[in-house]
């Protein structure tokens, strides 16, 4: 149910522009990981490609003990069929900020889509579902459309159906970022509570309260490298640079 | 001196409001007292009176329908269900549903296939697109026509190797060339209405599939087409519309469809063309509007989840109105 995530390397261009320049990072499995960083630092772009929705140019991911998107061939790293690769990303779960549900499917259907698609009995796959809208407090709403629900709601939803294939990592893509103030709270509940269950949680967010009170470690990007790393106490309270002095002294 | 006085214009001007206002409130009566009751809504003369024009135009015209003898209705019902029209009516259906069915599915091969990243898929259903929407369909129905004295046999085979062949006049009968006409000039259409819907459902149903790790068929079938439905079924009913009219250039391979039946019966009666006309409109009508109650329910089905509650249907609307009259009983 958990797994450790390794990075190395990992760099990536859109066009002439360096997103990520060499990012070397390791988190420890069952730890929650917070990315902080401006906007256009490349922390979404370092999300994505730990399921590979982002090919990396150089570098590799590794998910428990497992190369994600590539495979070693001829001594080169070569990007897997697009088979392999739906498979690894149905054990790493991914949380959108638009929630990216599926409208014309129930709330249910949404949670029970994938499981089913990749062999789950559909009877199991409810019960699982119906259990899994229960812990976010949607039980009651299990054949609503997305769009009849509110923005914390729908991003508890999606949650709901990230835990649904029992992912060792969820990736938040800054999970708090399209909702109204007060929707916020009832979102990062959901993902509190996930916190200590064992599975391995990489938030991108700009939520400095959160990641003061949940994270394990805080890592702060800009222009596509890690410019420092440490416990929220560290990089929160004492950070050592310029950068993330600037940064900090803006969101707060 | 001139400035001066016209400055101080300005001060007193400012004292007042800025500008005349539409309403005054009228001294000595009592607003809260109106509060109460309801207010007059805005009536529109000008409305009804170009309604009245209208309806007359429309009263005068229906009058003519019964008072002009060369209308000739009797003749109309008698032609209305005679064997011959209900002979041309089978084909003109027949042809219009297998080339609409045909043409949907052909035109998801085209969209996926100008979507492909593979160039030469791309093309190809690029090539294709622009060939069929260059060329008539009257144009192409003759080709497909003469294809026995352009190809007297078809075959298939691997180049310089072995062969496949048969002759084509045996394989294929004049309806299957109607067909395969019609549908080869509409799934170069339909490709298109079906590509532009694939493009605008968002970006964001498609990574979400992919990072569940939903198969790629499964993607297809169960997160993307049905959202691009919503878009496709008002166009691509629209295309069946006109399929179901295009249908009448088969009269010209000599395919006896509704129009073709009415244009051999119009020589052979010449007196009865004006009610034979009349038949083909109203089969023609009847068609068309069975085809637009059907695209109702479909859109309606494909809407869900779209909107955050349906509209009644009329059907529902009448069963509310009717309630206070039956009782509620049903």
């Amino acid at each position: 149910m958990s797994a450790g995530i390794r990075i190395h390397n990992a760099t990536k261009s859109f066009g002439d522009k360096r997103v990520l320049d060499g990012i070397d990072l390791t988190i420890e499995e069952g730890t929650v990981t917070v990315i902080l960083g401006p906007s256009g630092s490349g922390k979404s772009t370092l999300l994505r490609a730990i399921n590979h929705l982002e090919r990396l140019d150089e570098g590799y991911v590794v998910v428990g003990g497992e190369l994600i998107g590539v495979r070693v061939h001829r001594d080169r790293l070569k990007e897997l069929t697009e088979k392999q690769i739906l498979v690894q990303r149905s054990r790493i779960g991914f949380v959108f900020q638009n929630f990216n549900l599926f409208p014309h499917l129930t709330i249910l259907e949404n949670v029970t889509e994938a499981p089913i698609s990749l062999g789950v009995p559909v009877a199991t796959a409810r019960e699982r579902g119906e259990a899994l809208l229960e812990r976010v407090g949607l039980g009651d709403k299990t054949d609503a459309y997305p769009r009849q629900l509110s923005g914390g709601q729908q991003q508890r939803v999606a949650i709901a159906r990230a835990l649904a294939l029992e992912p060792d990592v969820i990736l938040f893509d800054e999970p708090t970022s399209a909702l109204d103030p007060e929707l916020v709270g009832e979102v990062l509940q959901v993902i509190r509570t996930l916190a200590g269950s064992g599975t391995t949680l990489v938030v991108v967010t700009h939520e400095i309260g959160f990641a003061r009170e949940v994270a394990d470690r805080v890592v702060f990007i800009d222009d596509g490298r890690i410019v420092e790393q440490g416990t929220p106490a560290e990089v929160l309270d004492r950070p050592q640079h310029q950068r993330t002095q600037d940064f900090l002294s803006k969101v707060l | 001196m001139t400035a001066v006085t016209q400055r101080g214009a300005e001060t007193t001007a400012t004292a007042r409001p800025l500008r005349t206002p539409v309403t005054e409130l009228p001294p000595g009566i009592d607003l809260d007292r109106l509060a109460a009751r309801s207010v007059l809504p805005l009536r529109h003369p000008g409305r009804w009176i170009a309604t009245a024009l209208v309806l007359l135009l429309l009263l005068n015209f229906g009058e003519t329908l019964f008072t002009n003898p060369s209308w000739e209705w009797a003749k109309v019902g008698k032609w209305f269900f005679s064997p011959a029209i209900i002979t041309g009516l089978q084909l003109t259906l027949a042809a219009t549903a297998i080339s609409a069915v045909v043409s949907f599915l052909g035109g998801i091969v085209i969209a996926l296939g100008r979507l492909s990243t593979n160039p030469v898929l791309s093309t190809l259903s690029w090539l294709y697109v622009w060939l069929f929407r260059s060329v008539p369909l009257i144009l192409v129905l003759i080709f497909l026509f003469n294809l026995g004295n352009l190809y007297p046999t078809i075959g298939i085979g691997i180049p310089f190797g072995p062969q496949w062949e048969v002759k084509t006049v045996t394989v294929l009968s004049d309806l299957t060339l109607g067909v395969i006409g019609l549908s080869l000039s509409e799934i170069a259409y339909s490709g298109e209405i079906v590509r532009a819907s694939i493009l605008s459902v968002d970006h964001g149903q498609h990574e979400a599939a992919k990072a569940l790790g939903i198969p790629r068929g499964r993607q297809f079938r169960r997160i993307v087409l049905p959202q691009a439905l919503r878009s496709i079924v008002p166009a691509y009913v629209n295309q069946i519309i006109g399929l179901l009219k295009a249908s009448s250039l088969l009269f010209y391979v000599s395919l006896l469809d509704l129009f073709g039946v009415v244009q051999n019966l119009g020589s052979t009666y010449p007196t009865d063309i004006i009610p034979l006309l009349v038949v083909a409109t109203i089969w023609y009508l009847i068609l068309t509007s069975l085809v637009s109650i059907v695209q109702y329910y479909v859109e309606r089905f494909y809407a869900r989840g779209a909107v955050r509650a349906l509209p009644p249907t009329p059907l529902q609307r009448v069963r509310s109105w009717l309630r206070p009259i039956t009782g509620g009983v049903r």
